[in-house]
């Protein structure tokens, strides 16, 4: 009954969302301040009902409803709690659902919070909005219904995909997804201004907090999915060029060049055709990214079901929105006028460069997942494209690009002279050279490259510190009054100091790993050791454990230094019965400077194991970088700017304006 | 600088980027690509000691062997030829006999293909799509698909 009701709701949302899609549209086209009346409340409905659907298939879930297809072939009565919760988006049709919930939920943002939107944008953003929510419905509904019944049901579950059962990887797919779905704003606020004809300072402002909505959870997402990566495969590395992990790179990367041509846009009136056009790709990159994990054509984890119909649907919905969007910005972006004028050297020109290299760093991402598949598809050689390759292209273009960041924001607008700015990046300058210097003679092993990589994060690190420490005036020696102009700097210069410190922080934790990472691949009885990075781990007892649903192999590794007790660490190999599975679990001991990481393997027929272990430099950084920019972006989506000052400015010309 | 002369300088700037993206992304294709060959490819392109690929096809029953330490041996066969691999370091724990993988590498100079990444991702019908076509290729398809269940059968 209950199921029932789920996909009662869902058909209904459907039905909302065509009338969402048609009835606003129309009342902005004509100017009917009765028909874009209802735009709002629509979306409000459409979430709530999809929040029903999403409920009912949650419940199937909890109860463990064998008679439902989807949980049948997902669950399983002996799993956790916490994985009957995220096995509703552990499969295709559940994810599928999410993603809707998602879109409409911030649908019904813009329905609760955009009071302050003139009418007619509002109207047709909700309305471009709810084309996106119509495709999607349709594709659940049509292809891949989640309330499918069984009968008769079976008595067990299949169980959800082990892999899967981790709790880094149970709230991955609703971050990312909150990301993906995220751009999908500013997207519908791009096709809007497109059809109004009219982008304008305080669009520019309205559109950036949606966009920094989805940036934050985009940015959790990656950096949940590298860390799962980075503790489950067993690898000991943190990003593995892997065509799903870049899937949700590009679209990260043109997001992050929207938030900051969006800033251009809004203080200075120009490159708003550019910007339009990074809306459109930012959200085009995320339905690739959607396309290439569900259709079917990349084996991986996200591969839920290959089922040809349902690649070739999103194929459709694909290019029906991107082609769409493209059309429409080629016949109506010359509308478009700039209206500031700028030198190179300028805080504009810094961002079109931030904005050209992301632009280009995305495009390589693109070309190195795609060109496989195309050759494939265009029945060429196989062949695989990996990390070699996207070290060669990615890197060379992000190295200008951090150079950039802390020199960016202290440029004027207009036109700035290098001798104001370089008196500020002083205090940068010099924390960079130390670290270079402080490396390269303490280092014993690595290359010397690593140094360099290191100097950079510090002039990451020391830049977003001293931008913030120039503007409170932190060495002017009155400590009371740079405390009350910290109290005073805006929550956006807070937000990007965190952001561009995270950055190098990342940055920092990146190069320590690859540089410096030490390994060591080996084969121990019970009772013997192995040296690495100065530790001494000694195999003390290899025993069986069991766990809730699955049997664990436990090595127990007693780690010592130097003679003392430093840790007792327990690599597992888990293996799941009901899914015939098996899943390494590597230990980790981090000091936040470094991990040990120690995975165990199988028996090798003469009473030894094998053991693979690394000592990994600064590996926990690359993660609370992440973290520390995701936080950053939260302090600045804080900001009061957002809220207040830009709409009654745009009401009053639109006002002004004559009616078309 | 007139108005003209500053968007001239604007363009060449992001072309020069766009130019310096392209040089950078033909380069690294020109050496860093990876293909991906069966055993009936190896055997029949005749591919010496040295280039760098991706083996792919089914684990051959009974053939794992340790051979050192940390070190197994293993054949991997698409059911009409076959080729021998080895590896040092931990199997990924989807890595079964009869069941499809991916190992990367190049041939030794014994003549073993020497792997130092091996992979076994793959859907729940534990088959690569690269190993599935090359199954369909050799004509062994249906049984390697009949391989498949009984490697199922085992691992129960």
């Amino acid at each position: 009954m209950i199921v029932e009701l789920g996909h009662f709701a869902l058909t209904l949302a459907l039905a909302v969302a065509i009338l969402q899609m048609v009835v606003p549209m129309i009342g902005a086209q004509r100017r009917d301040s009765a028909l874009m009346a209802v735009a709002a409340p629509a979306a409000l409905v459409q979430f709530v009902l999809i929040a029903i659907a999403f409920a009912a298939l949650m419940h199937a879930f909890l109860t463990s409803d064998f008679s439902v297809a989807l949980v049948a072939k997902n669950s399983h009565t002996a799993k956790p709690l916490i994985y009957k919760i995220a096995g509703v988006w552990g499969n295709h049709e559940g994810s599928m659902v999410l993603w809707v919930l998602i879109l409409s939920f911030y649908g019904a943002m813009v329905a609760l919070f955009g009071g302050n939107l003139p009418d007619a944008l509002r109207a047709r953003v909700l309305a471009v909005q709810a084309v996106i929510g119509v495709a999607f419905l349709g594709f659940i509904l049509f292809t891949s219904n989640p309330f499918l019944r069984l009968d008769p049901a079976p008595i067990e579950g299949n169980g959800l995909n082990p892999i899967l059962q981790d709790p880094a990887l149970a709230f991955h797919p609703p971050f990312l997804y909150a990301g993906y779905v995220g751009l999908s704003m500013a997207f519908s606020f791009a096709i809007a201004a497109l059809i109004e004809g009219r982008v304008d300072a305080s669009w520019a402002r309205w559109v950036r907090p949606w966009t920094l909505a989805a940036w934050i959870p985009l940015t959790v997402g990656i950096a949940m999915g590298s860390w799962w990566a980075y503790y489950t495969l067993g690898w000991g590395g943190f990003w593995f060029w892997d065509p799903v992990e870049n899937a949700s790179l590009m679209p990260w990367l043109v997001a992050t060049a929207l938030l900051h041509s969006a800033i251009v846009a809004e203080k200075r009136g120009v490159l708003k055709s550019w910007t339009i056009l990074l809306a459109i790709f930012a959200f085009s990159l995320s339905l690739v990214g959607t396309f290439l994990v569900r259709s079917g054509v990349l084996t991986s984890v996200h591969a839920f079901a290959v089922d040809p119909s349902r690649g070739i649907a999103i194929l459709g919905i694909l290019v029906f929105f991107i082609g769409g969007a493209l059309t429409l910005y080629g016949w109506r972006a010359p509308v478009l006028k700039a209206e500031g004028l700028f030198a190179p050297l300028s805080r504009e020109g810094a961002l079109v460069m931030n904005n050209l290299l992301l632009a280009a760093a995305a495009a390589a991402v693109f070309i190195g997942t795609l060109y496989p598949l195309f050759l494939d598809a265009m029945g060429g050689p196989k062949i695989t494209v990996g990390a070699p390759f996207f070290n060669m292209t990615f890197v060379p273009l992000m190295i200008p690009l951090f150079c950039l960041v802390p020199i960016g924001p202290l440029l004027k607008w207009k036109r700035s002279d290098l001798v104001a700015a370089s008196e500020r990046l002083m205090g940068a300058g010099v924390a960079a050279i130390i670290v270079v210097v402080a490396v390269l003679a303490f280092q014993t092993r690595g290359p010397w490259l690593a140094a360099l990589g290191m100097g950079l994060a510090a002039w990451l690190i020391a830049g977003a510190f001293f931008e913030v420490a120039w503007r409170i005036g932190l060495f002017s020696g009155n400590i009371r009054e740079s405390f009350r102009r910290a109290l005073r700097l805006p929550r956006a210069s807070w937000g990007m100091a965190f952001a561009h410190g995270g950055l190098g922080i990342v940055v920092a934790g990146i190069v320590g790993t690859t540089a410096w990472r030490q390994e060591v691949v080996t084969a121990l009885k019970v009772g013997d050791s192995a040296e690495l990075a100065g530790y001494t781990l000694t195999l003390e007892k290899v025993g069986m454990r069991n766990g809730p649903n699955y049997q664990a192999l436990v090595g127990v590794v007693r780690v010592t230094r130097d003679g003392r007790d430093v840790a007792l660490m327990l690599p597992e190999k888990r293996s799941f019965p009901v899914e015939r599975q098996e899943k390494t679990e590597a230990a980790i001991r981090t000091t936040g400077f470094a991990d040990l990481y120690i995975v165990i393997g199988d028996e090798n027929g003469q009473g030894a194991w094998t053991l693979r272990a690394y000592y990994n430099n600064l590996a926990p950084w690359i993660w609370v970088g992440g973290m520390i920019m995701a936080a950053g972006g939260i302090v600045s989506l804080t900001d009061r700017r957002y809220r207040i000052g830009a709409p009654n400015r745009a009401r009053a010309r639109l006002a002004a304006q004559p009616a078309e | 600088m007139t108005r003209k002369q500053r968007r001239a300088g604007f363009i060449a700037l992001g072309l020069g980027i766009v130019g310096i993206a392209i040089g950078l992304v033909l380069y690294a294709m020109r050496d860093n690509i990876v293909f991906f060959y069966s055993p009936t490819e190896v055997v029949e392109k005749g591919i010496g000691p040295g280039t760098r690929f991706r083996l792919g096809g089914l684990v051959e029953n009974g053939s794992v062997e340790h051979t050192g330490p940390a070190t197994i041996k293993f054949v991997v066969t698409d059911l009409a030829k076959s080729v021998t691999v080895s590896y040092t370091g931990i199997v990924p724990d989807l890595f079964r006999e009869g069941q499809g993988v991916v190992a990367e590498g190049a041939i030794g100079p014994e003549g073993v293909f020497v792997a130092d990444s091996v992979l076994a991702k793959h859907d729940e019908k534990y088959m690569p799509p690269e190993v599935a076509k090359a199954l369909k290729k050799s004509g062994r398809w249906e049984e390697g698909q009949m391989k498949q269940d009984e490697g199922k059968g085992a691992a129960q």
